[in-house]
């Protein structure tokens, strides 16, 4: 890549109170330019009213392979869940 | 078969998504590269056929609009050079492909734009041919890509449709207006249909980019599919799709057209289309004067640790 150019991960938020949503990538030299060209990419159609830029190379993610094992944890555990105890009938806002 | 290999597979065989960082075979990885690459180059030089007619656009109104779709499909470029990046090939690189006649670009776009109503036919037939190739791919086994194509496929509706609203009224206007609308027909109609490509059993990658899942439809299925949409819209419209041999099949409820002139097609492929050469020198000179304004852009970021607020 060219010296100082590099890509930017475009996060957009549609209204006010929701999560922000990734929306693809733009190149820029600095943060200004970044979210500058997120705008002009990314919000053509009222798209949103809020926007994040994240340098690319900031993102970690976990590779599909490894997924199982790395999210094994979460897996076995149904009392984590609200429908794993049993309430006797005739109690209510629970 | 390693344990990656066989993520890969069951991917593709479960309809789900590849993302940048899995493994992926690295012909999956060439052959998307090339793909998208050629997707993001025809939108970029797409520009430059309908930029042809801003300065000379007949209305206010009408160069607001064809401004507005030039801009779009930059957009639809930018979007899908960043698809292509996130599988580790840089915009540059793209470039200098681009630039040295390695990497191509829709054939198309190497016709020139003569009269006002190409604007029309451009908007109606290359567009809507695009959706039909665009459409199908929002199903695409790369996730970035099927996400790019989801994005483009709702901004580029309303392209197709201004193209249509010139065709109507330059088809309802004078007998030269009517006259136009025809020959930009003419001139287009067959370069649309080879748009898709060459036939099933001719085109070099269409076999394994099936497997994969890259290519959802044929190009000989989504090419009847943009026939039967569009010779209605051109009855409409009071003109004449320029085939003689061009029938309805009441038994398969398909329009049936003549074999098309592939001579012509590789010709232009290989680089002697009436535009090819004024196409590509526009790209590079472009690129070769803007180079001031990014070493600026360079040197500024270097200095300056900007902040928006």
């Amino acid at each position: 890549m060219e010296s100082g150019d590099r890509t930017w991960e475009v996060f957009i938020q549609k209204k006010p109170g929701l999560a922000f949503k990734h929306a693809g990538s733009c190149h820029g030299y600095d943060k200004k330019m970044a979210i500058q060209n997120a705008r002009d990419l990314y919000t053509r159609r009222g798209e949103g009213r809020a926007l994040w830029v994240v340098p690319t190379e900031a993102i970690v993610s976990v590779p599909l392979d490894d997924a199982e094992a790395f999210f094994d944890p979460g897996e076995d555990k149904a009392y984590r869940h609200a429908t794993f105890y049993k309430i006797p009938d005739g109690v209510s806002h629970l | 078969m390693d344990k990656f290999e066989q993520a890969f597979n069951e991917i593709i065989e479960k309809d789900l998504k590849v993302e940048p960082r899995d493994w992926m075979p690295e012909k999956y990885r060439k052959n998307l590269i090339r793909q998208i690459s050629q997707h993001a180059h025809s939108e970029v030089i797409g520009m430059q056929p309908e930029g042809n007619w801003l300065l000379r656009a007949p209305s206010l109104r009408s160069k607001q609009v064809l401004l507005a779709k030039i801009q779009d499909e930059a957009g639809h470029g930018l979007y899908l050079y960043s698809v292509a990046e996130t599988l580790g090939i840089s915009r540059q690189e793209m470039n200098a492909q681009l630039h040295s006649g390695e990497a191509k670009y829709s054939s198309i776009f190497n016709y020139p734009t003569l009269t006002w109503a190409d604007m029309g036919a451009v908007g109606w037939l290359v567009d809507g041919a695009a959706i039909v190739n665009q459409v199908s791919l929002q199903r695409t086994s790369y996730g970035p890509y099927s996400r790019g194509m989801v994005r483009i496929c709702k901004e580029e509706s309303f392209h197709q449709r201004q193209g249509y609203e010139i065709m109507v009224q330059m088809a309802n206007g004078t007998p030269e207006q009517k006259e136009m609308a025809q020959d930009a027909l003419n001139r287009f109609w067959e370069p649309s249909l080879m748009m898709f490509g060459p036939h099933d059993a001719d085109s070099a990658h269409s076999s394994q980019s099936m497997a994969w899942k890259i290519k959802r439809e044929s190009n000989d299925h989504l090419r009847q599919r943009f026939i039967d949409r569009t010779v209605p819209q051109a009855h409409f419209l009071g003109l004449t799709i320029p085939d003689e041999n061009l029938k309805f099949n009441e038994e398969t409820g398909h329009w049936e057209t003549s074999p098309f002139n592939w001579d012509e097609f590789w010709n232009v492929i290989k680089g002697n289309g009436p535009c090819n050469r004024e196409r590509l020198d526009h790209h590079k000179k472009a690129h070769n004067e803007n180079a001031w304004v990014r070493e600026a852009a360079a040197a500024y970021s270097s200095k300056v640790e900007t902040s928006v607020a």
